[in-house]
C-alpha cells in the first residue's frame, strides 16, 4: 500500500511546499463525507484499523447524531502517489456543511487550493453543496468532481456525472467514482488530488502570515486555533500576534493533527496545523483573522476577515425560573467556543428571566439550544425567532430592533429588513409549488436553470424574516422533502413593515407584538387573537382581544364572560380535596400574569409565543410533574 | 365540643355511571355473599372504629353511601344504639338516612324510625327518564313520589330529595319539569348539584368517546338560577350553595361540615375532622375490616392544618352559606379586591356581612381565590 508511516513521512516545518496538497471536501449532509474521510484515515494508515470508529473526526455527540459537521477539522495525511511514486503530505480540511456557517466555510476554503466535490450518485447535488461549490469556484479552487456510493443499487452515476459536468464545465468522464463504504476508488482519488490540485505557494522568508480557519475551545488546553500558514514560518518559540486586535500571545504549542494532536517543531509555508496560546475564549482567536509573529509582524493581513454577524434573534428562557443562573453559565461556556453567539439578559413579563440571543441562522440557533439543554441539563423555552430591523424615524434617528417590543413609537419614516439571495434545487415537477411559496413569502424571482433534465435551480431574493418563519418546513412538505435550500445575505432593504400590537381589554401586551409586512398584518392579527381566545380562560367579564396597527384595530375577538366557576358539592370528604385544589390554584395564580384585570396564565403566553415543539415539551413536563 | 358522626355504607346494588364514590356492589366483594351477610360483619367493624372516638355530645348522625337503605334497619340501628350508649346523643339529634326510592317499603321505613332515624334523603336526581338513563340510574321516577308519601305517612319529620342538573341531553325545560315535580312532593328540603364528570367513571368514558356531550357552563348557570328561583317561590329558602329548605329544616349535619365543626367519619374511605386535624380511612371495605378486626387503626393518612389552611377552609366553606362572611374575617386589602365584585352585583354587602348574590354563588370559587391569594 502507498501509505507512509508518520515517522518516515516528511515532517512538519520541514516539508517542501511542492509536496503539500491542501484540500477540502464539499458535500451535502448524508452524501457520505464522513465515511469517505474515515476511509482516507484508514488507507493512509494514520489511524490503525483497530482504533477506527465511524465518523472519526466528528467530535461532538451532536455532530455524530445529526451527521453534520459543525466545526471543521484538519488532518495531515502522508501518501505516496500511485502515479509518480513520490511522497506527499495531504491536508484534509473538513468544512462545516450548512448555510448558517457560510463564513466559516469560506475561510476553510481559503485555506485550500482544491476541493473534492462529493455527490451521492443516488441523489444528485443539493442546494447547499451547490452554494459551497460556487464559493469554492469563486476562491479559484481546483474542483475534483466525485460520485460517491457507487455501490448502491439505485446509483445513477451517468445521470449525475452529466449534472456535475454541466455545473463545473468538465466532461462527465472526468468525474471519479468511489465508494466510501467499500473503499473502491479512494486510493485513486488521493492520487488525483496530488495530480490535479496545485501545491501551495508562499514566501518562506517573508514575515509570517497564517489564516485562522477554525478556533475551538478545549476545557483542558484552552483555545486550539487551526491555521494555514501562507508565508513565513511559525515556531514554538515565537510570540504571536492577532492582526485584527494587535494582541500578543505566548505560543505554548504548535502541532499538526494526525488525527490526534501531535506537537511539532513548527509550521512552514503551505502547512496546516494548530496553535495553543493559553487564550481562554475563541473571540480572542477569531476565524478569518491573520496570525503573525510579534517580533517580525506582517503589514498586510490576509483578505476576507469579517466579524460574525447574528442574523436571527430569539429569547431563551429556562422552563424553571430557578435555572436562570445555570443558563447564564452555560451560555458563557458555550461562547468560549462560538464567537458568533451573542446574548444579553432579557426579562419577559410572560416567561420570566432569560436571554435574548443572536444566531447566524436557524440551524445555529437549534444547535446552540440543543447543546445548552444537553450539556447543562436545562429545559428551555425559545420564543419565535425574528430578524434585525433598522427603523429610520422622521426626525432622522435610527433604531436597531432585535425584539419587536423595541420597535419605536412615533413617526417612522422607513423600516429596513435583511434580504437574502436564496437558491432552491428541486425536481422540476415542483417548480409551480415552489414559486407559489416564494411569491407568497414576498420573493422576487432572479432566475431559473435546469441543472439536468429533470432538476432545476431556482433563485429568489426573499426577506430573511420570511425564511425564519417556517419556510423550510413549508418547502419540505410541499416538495415531499425533495427540495433543498441555501441562502446568503444580500444586505438590508426597505420593506412595507408595520408593528402589530395585541390588546387585551384595550391594553397592549408587549410579548405578543410582531413586525410583519403590511399585507400580512391582518392575517397575523386574526391568527393571534384567535389563538389567545382559545388560550385565555374566561373571566367574570367579557374580554375583548384586538390586533392593532398604531391606533387602528385590524382584528377583534372576544372571550365571553365566565358565568360559572364553582364546584356545587362540598361534603366532609370533599373539603380537604377542595382546599388542596385551592392551594394548587394559589400556586397557579402566582404564575398568572395580570393584564389590567385579565388573568392570563403563563401557559397562554408560552403557547402563543413558543414553537409547537416547545409546547409539546411543556405538556410532557407537566404530565411528569403530576 | 360536639361531635357529629358520618357513617359510610359502601354498598350499592349497582354502580351508577356518573358515580365515583367509595362504594361496591356485592358481586365486587365476594362470590355468593348476600348483603345481609356482609352487613352484619361490616357493622361489627364500624362499631370497633367507634370505640376510638372521644366521648362528647352528638348533635347529628348521617348515614351515607353507597346505599344505606340497602342494609337491614336493625343493622343500622346497632350503630345508633352504640352511639347513644357511649356518647351524649341529644334527644333532638338529627339522624339522617340516605335512601334509594326503590329500596324502601312502608315496613322498612317504620323500622328506620323505630331505630332512631328522623330525617330521610331520597336520591331523586331527575323526573325525566332520558336523564335518568344518561345517569345510568335504575330507579323508576314514579317510585320517588311513592317513597316520599310513605316516609311522611310513616312519620318522618324531615324529608329531602337530591337532584342533579346538567346531565348530557338535559334541556332547561327538562330541568324545570324535574324541579316542579320535586316541589310538588311533600318535602322540606332540596339539594341540587351540578353534575361533575369524575375521571374513571363510565360517564367520563362515554363523553370521551363522544357518545354524550356535556352542556356548556352557560346552560349550567341558567339551570342553577332556575332552581334557586323556583325553590324560593315555593317557600324553600336558599341556605347553602346547593341547598334549599323550609324554615328550620336545614340539614344540621351538613352545616356542621360547613362551619368547620368536629365530625367523625366511620367506615372505609371516610374522612374525619377534629380540632384542625383531619384523617381518612383506608378505602376498601375488606382492608378496613381486616385492620379493625386485627386491632389496628383503619386510618390511612392524616394532616394537621396550619392557621392559614384553617382560615382558607373557613372562608371557602362559610362564603357558600346564607350567612356569608363577617367583615372582620377579611383583611383590608382582601376587602379591596372584592370591590369590583360588589359593583358588578356578585356580592351583597348591604348588611353587616358579605353575602353572595345568586350570580355571585355561580362564581364562588373564583371569589374565594380572589380573597385568599
Amino acid at each position: 500500500m502507498p501509505a507512509i508511516s508518520l515517522a518516515k513521512a516528511p515532517q512538519p516545518a520541514a516539508t517542501n511546499p511542492a509536496q503539500i496538497r491542501n484540500f477540502c471536501i464539499i458535500a451535502h449532509i448524508d452524501h457520505g463525507k464522513s465515511t469517505l474521510a474515515d476511509r482516507m484515515l484508514g488507507i493512509t494508515e494514520v489511524v490503525e484499523a483497530r482504533n477506527m470508529r465511524a465518523q472519526y473526526l466528528d467530535r461532538m455527540d451532536i455532530e455524530r447524531e445529526r451527521g453534520i459537521t459543525i466545526k471543521s477539522q484538519a488532518v495531515r495525511l502522508p501518501w505516496r502517489s500511485g502515479i509518480d511514486g513520490q511522497e506527499y503530505i495531504l491536508n484534509m480540511i473538513d468544512t462545516p456543511g450548512h448555510v448558517d456557517f457560510t463564513y466559516e466555510v469560506s475561510r476553510s476554503l481559503a485555506a485550500c487550493e482544491g476541493a473534492v466535490l462529493l455527490v451521492d450518485c443516488a441523489q444528485g447535488i443539493e442546494a447547499q453543496t451547490l452554494a459551497n461549490l460556487y464559493l469554492a469556484m469563486e476562491n479559484n479552487l481546483t474542483i475534483i468532481p466525485v460520485l460517491n456510493k457507487i455501490d448502491l443499487p439505485n446509483a445513477q452515476p451517468e445521470k449525475f456525472a452529466k449534472e456535475l459536468a454541466n455545473l463545473i464545465g468538465c466532461q462527465p468522464e472526468d468525474c471519479l467514482r468511489v465508494s466510501g463504504k467499500t473503499g473502491d476508488g479512494v486510493a485513486e482519488l488521493l492520487d488525483q488530488i496530488i495530480a490535479q490540485i496545485p501545491a501551495p505557494q508562499g514566501d518562506a522568508s517573508a514575515p509570517a502570515r497564517a489564516l485562522i480557519f477554525d478556533s475551538v475551545y478545549d476545557s483542558y488546553r484552552g483555545v486550539v486555533t487551526y491555521v494555514r500558514v501562507v508565508d513565513g514560518h511559525l515556531s514554538p518559540r515565537d510570540q504571536i500576534q492577532m492582526f485584527s486586535t494587535g494582541v500578543r500571545h505566548e505560543m505554548l504549542e504548535v502541532g499538526v493533527i494526525s488525527p490526534e494532536p501531535l506537537p511539532s517543531k513548527g509550521l512552514g509555508v503551505g502547512e496546516v496545523g494548530y496553535l495553543i496560546t493559553g487564550v481562554k475564549d475563541v473571540r480572542q482567536s477569531r476565524v478569518g483573522d491573520t496570525v503573525t509573529t510579534y517580533n517580525n509582524p506582517t503589514k498586510k493581513a490576509l483578505a476576507g476577515y469579517k466579524d460574525p454577524k447574528p442574523m436571527v434573534f430569539s429569547g431563551l428562557f429556562p422552563l424553571d425560573g430557578a435555572d436562570f443562573p445555570v443558563l447564564r453559565e452555560a451560555l458563557d461556556k458555550l461562547q468560549l467556543n462560538d464567537a458568533a453567539l451573542v446574548y444579553e439578559p432579557e426579562s419577559s413579563a410572560a416567561l420570566g428571566f432569560g436571554f435574548r440571543c443572536g444566531f447566524l441562522g436557524l440551524l445555529h440557533m437549534e444547535i446552540v439550544r440543543e447543546r445548552l439543554e444537553r450539556e447543562s441539563k436545562l429545559n428551555l423555552i425559545s420564543t419565535a425567532p425574528n430578524v434585525v430591523y433598522n427603523v429610520k424615524m422622521e426626525d432622522g434617528k435610527e433604531v436597531r430592533v432585535t425584539n419587536p417590543s423595541e420597535f419605536p413609537d412615533g413617526k417612522v419614516a422607513a423600516v429596513f429588513e435583511p434580504i437574502v439571495k436564496s437558491t432552491i434545487l428541486a425536481p422540476s415537477e415542483y417548480i409551480g409549488v415552489i414559486m407559489e411559496l416564494c411569491q407568497d413569502r414576498r420573493g422576487v424571482l432572479l432566475g431559473m436553470d435546469y441543472i439536468s433534465e429533470d432538476r432545476v435551480e431556482i433563485r429568489y431574493t426573499l426577506p430573511l424574516a420570511e425564511i425564519v418563519f417556517d419556510f423550510f418546513d413549508q418547502l419540505k412538505s410541499r416538495t415531499k422533502g425533495y427540495a433543498s435550500l441555501d441562502y446568503e445575505e444580500k444586505g438590508d432593504e426597505e420593506g412595507n413593515l408595520v408593528k402589530v400590537d395585541i390588546l387585551l381589554q384595550g391594553e397592549a401586551v408587549d410579548a405578543f407584538s410582531a413586525i410583519v409586512h403590511r399585507d400580512k398584518a391582518y392575517a397575523y392579527g386574526v391568527m393571534m387573537t384567535g389563538k389567545l381566545r382559545e388560550l385565555i380562560p374566561r373571566q367574570q367579564f367579557e374580554v375583548p382581544i384586538q390586533a392593532a396597527i398604531g391606533s387602528r384595530i385590524i382584528a377583534r375577538e372576544s372571550i365571553r364572560a365566565m358565568r360559572k366557576d364553582v364546584l356545587a358539592k362540598c361534603y366532609g370528604g370533599d373539603i380537604s380535596r377542595k382546599r388542596k385544589l385551592l392551594e394548587k390554584q394559589k400556586e397557579g395564580k402566582k404564575r398568572m400574569k395580570m393584564v389590567g384585570r385579565v388573568e392570563v396564565p403563563q401557559e397562554a403566553f408560552v403557547a402563543a409565543l413558543a414553537t409547537d415543539a416547545d409546547i409539546e415539551k411543556i405538556k410532557a413536563a407537566r404530565k411528569a410533574g403530576n | 365540643m360536639p361531635l357529629s358522626f358520618y357513617v359510610h355504607i359502601p354498598y350499592c346494588v349497582k354502580r351508577c355511571g356518573y358515580c365515583d364514590f367509595n362504594t361496591y356492589t356485592p358481586s365486587e366483594l365476594q362470590d355468593g355473599a348476600t348483603l345481609e351477610i356482609v352487613s352484619n360483619d361490616y357493622i361489627d367493624a364500624v362499631l370497633r372504629e367507634l370505640e376510638s372516638a372521644p366521648t362528647s355530645t352528638v348533635p347529628t348522625i348521617f348515614f351515607g353511601g353507597g346505599t344505606p337503605s340497602l342494609l337491614p334497619p336493625a343493622d343500622l340501628g346497632r350503630v345508633i344504639a352504640a352511639i347513644r350508649k357511649r356518647f351524649d346523643l341529644a334527644p333532638d339529634a338529627e339522624i339522617t338516612l340516605e335512601a334509594n326510592p326503590d329500596s324502601v317499603t312502608a315496613e322498612k321505613l317504620a323500622e328506620y324510625l323505630t331505630v332512631g332515624f328522623n330525617r330521610i334523603s331520597f336520591g331523586m336526581q331527575s323526573a325525566k327518564p332520558h336523564v335518568l338513563a344518561a345517569l345510568d340510574r335504575t330507579h323508576n321516577p314514579e317510585n320517588v313520589a311513592k317513597a316520599v308519601s310513605m316516609a311522611r305517612a310513616a312519620g318522618f319529620e324531615s324529608i329531602s330529595v337530591d337532584l342533579i342538573y346538567g346531565t348530557p341531553g338535559e334541556s332547561l325545560d327538562d330541568w324545570r319539569e324535574t324541579i316542579e315535580a320535586a316541589l310538588a312532593l311533600d318535602i322540606d328540603h332540596i339539594s341540587a348539584y351540578a353534575l361533575i364528570v369524575e375521571t374513571g367513571t363510565k360517564l367520563a368514558a362515554q363523553i370521551k368517546r363522544g357518545d354524550l356531550t356535556m352542556p356548556d357552563d352557560d346552560l349550567m348557570a341558567d339551570m342553577y338560577l332556575l332552581v334557586d328561583q323556583l325553590c324560593e317561590n315555593a317557600g324553600l329558602s336558599w341556605y347553602e350553595l346547593s341547598n334549599w329548605s323550609k324554615p328550620g329544616k336545614e340539614c344540621l349535619h351538613n352545616i356542621a361540615y360547613w362551619k368547620s365543626a368536629n365530625w367523625w367519619g366511620l367506615g372505609p374511605g371516610a374522612h374525619s375532622h377534629l380540632n384542625g386535624e383531619r384523617w381518612w380511612n383506608v378505602k376498601h371495605p375488606t382492608a378496613y375490616k381486616t385492620k379493625l378486626f386485627a386491632g389496628e387503626s383503619p386510618v390511612q393518612d392524616r394532616e394537621t392544618m396550619n392557621a392559614s389552611q384553617l382560615r382558607d377552609e373557613e372562608i371557602m366553606l362559610a362564603i357558600r352559606m346564607r350567612e356569608g362572611l363577617s367583615f372582620e374575617m377579611l383583611k383590608p386589602h382582601e376587602l379591596e379586591r372584592l370591590a369590583s365584585y360588589r359593583e358588578e352585583g356578585y356580592l351583597d354587602t348591604s348588611s353587616d356581612r358579605i353575602k353572595l348574590t345568586p350570580t355571585g354563588r355561580l362564581i364562588a370559587d373564583r371569589i374565594v381565590r380572589e380573597i385568599v391569594m
